[in-house]
């Protein structure tokens, strides 16, 4: 099926597509749907997306080994993009919206504000993934590939941190995320005891 | 008694209001309201209708301008109205607008309770009965390092402390909001830090003081259920989390009450909360705040001033303390 990337592709820009709606609308002075507070919204829309396509990419992998559906494989890069785009918008809006460029505060933000300190390092990690996903790159650095992008692993941790050190009172969002965030760890574990015990009893 | 602030208006400023209603009315009012809002004092009266005891509408009808009150900008109804913490009804800023449409504010019963001669269930008339209301515009200077300015309609807590005679013994006021997990979505979250029902607490020469109010209305009008009706605490000089909501019951301790946030969480909230650009919070920068609405590529940084601009009315009540380990 040649539809299934373009769609998926679509669908990915749909977030962006609303904040960019939400953005022209509001400085036309037509809507007010962000709230008294229109950066911090869109700061906290682009970061919940970044989770989300961070949790999509990461899905990947156990839904094509569980339903043998290797067509699937075909996504991973797109969307693992995505959550690096979402993130980028996400980074860049905090700073344009909030901070407003003074680089002062945004330095002090990243050395004394733990749950920005964790968001920042993600957002470092993210870096070499994305410059290193090209399949040029993916030839060039063969094993050290695979190696390298286990980062995600990393990545996932932190946004959840991230996460849940910004949460003020009620941790239910929070805890949504780290289940699926948590179950999708597992299935790499199992996954990774199993091929071990396959490869010692080969032994 | 003084004038209502109706009857002062100019003719200029009258148009202006009509303009505003008209605006309204055609869908736009909303991108033209902070221009347009100076004249903010009961802008609202004609145009909105909250709901809340009739008894209580006309008292509000009958407030009084009162002093003190900043001169400056008031924040527009539909962002005070709108952008709300009040973790019950929801932890989104627009969760409670939402989710409180439907909160039952009347009849509505207060327990004053504690070491005071008269204690008992009162309804919330004989609460408010003896007391004139008052319009006050207050800066309001959030622990999220964002401020509103609000035009407040209530009366002194001192002056209905008075009337239930507090022994010598009681030296602080504790304050509980109401608990119906029925109506309020947020208490009956499983994944909830603080332990339901909210409860806040003031020196008592804090509560005696005379911008201590408590309210009823804003904008002229009712409180809106997410903002705290019908009665809540305004405390100008301390973050907001100390302005209490939706009060049930008011109580004369001879010890320190122990409020929520600071139990939910004790290196973040202290019990006096009094804002201080000095002493920032673990998680954000007390220094400067942010006054909304603010607009994408103008975000109204402002500094952030020691009692939130209140210090020559209550810098006196902290003479001698170490605001920076009592914070």
């Amino acid at each position: 099926m040649q539809t299934l990337k373009p769609a998926v592709f679509v669908l990915c820009l749909l977030p962006l597509a609303y904040c960019i709606y939400q953005v022209v609308a509001l400085t036309l002075g037509y809507t007010h749907q962000l709230g008294a507070d229109p950066g911090k919204a869109i700061v906290k829309f682009n970061g919940e997306w970044t989770l989300r396509f961070l949790l999509l990419t990461l899905c990947v992998t156990p839904l094509r080994q569980m339903f043998a559906w290797n067509r699937l494989a075909q996504l991973r890069r797109m969307l693992g993009l995505f959550c690096f785009s979402y993130a980028s918008i996400h980074l860049m809006s905090y700073m344009t919206f909030l901070l407003e460029f003074r680089f002062n505060d945004i330095a002090a933000d990243i050395v004394k504000r733990p749950f920005i300190t964790v968001g920042f390092i993600a957002f470092m990690a993210l870096l070499p993934l994305a410059i290193t996903s090209n399949s040029w790159m993916v030839r060039r650095l063969q094993r050290r590939w695979k190696t390298l992008h286990k980062l995600v692993y990393v990545i996932l941790i932190l946004a959840l941190i991230h996460l849940l050190w910004l949460t003020r009172s009620d941790y239910t969002e929070a805890a949504v995320y780290a289940a699926v965030g948590l179950l999708l760890l597992g299935h790499r574990i199992k996954h990774w005891i199993q091929t071990r015990e396959v490869k010692q009893s080969q032994n | 008694m003084g004038i209502k602030p109706s009857e002062i208006t100019d003719e200029k400023t009258y148009l202006k209001r009509r303009e505003f209603i008209l605006g309204a009315g055609l869908g736009i009012g909303l991108a033209a309201a902070p221009f347009m809002a100076a004249d903010a004092r009961s802008i609202l009266r004609h145009t909105k209708n909250i709901g809340g005891a009739p008894w209580l509408g006309q008292a509000i009808d009958g407030a009084t301008m009162g002093e003190p009150s900043t001169i400056e900008t008031p924040t527009p109804y539909e962002y005070v109205s709108t952008y709300n913490n009040f973790y019950e009804f929801g932890t989104g800023k627009g969760d409670p607008a939402s989710n409180a449409k439907k909160f039952h504010t009347d009849p509505w019963t207060v327990e004053i309770a504690g070491e005071a001669d008269i204690t008992g269930e009162f309804t919330l008339e004989d609460i408010l009965t003896p007391h004139p209301l008052e319009e006050r515009i207050y800066r309001l200077r959030c622990v999220e390092a964002w401020s509103m300015v609000i035009p407040w309609i209530g009366f002194r807590l001192g002056d209905l402390i008075k009337r239930f005679k507090p022994s010598s013994d009681a030296k602080y006021v504790r304050f509980e909001t109401l608990y119906d997990p029925k109506q309020m979505p947020g208490q009956r979250s499983s994944f909830a830090s603080i332990d339901y029902p909210y409860v806040e607490g003031l020196r008592m020469d804090e509560a005696m003081n005379e911008l201590t109010l408590l309210a009823v209305g804003l904008y002229g009008k009712h409180l809106p259920p997410q903002n705290g009706a019908p009665l809540r605490l305004v405390v100008p000089w301390k973050y907001g989390f100390k302005s209490i909501k939706s009060i049930v019951k008011i109580e004369f301790t001879r010890f320190r009450p122990r409020t929520s946030w600071e139990m939910t969480n004790p290196r973040e909230y202290g019990f006096y909360a009094n804002v201080n650009p000095e002493v920032d919070h673990p998680r954000w920068s007390q220094a400067t705040e942010r006054r909304l609405p603010s607009a994408l590529f103008r975000s109204n940084r402002l500094e952030t001033k020691m009692f939130n601009g209140y210090a020559e009315q209550v810098a006196q009540l902290y003479s001698g303390m170490n605001l920076k380990r009592d914070f």
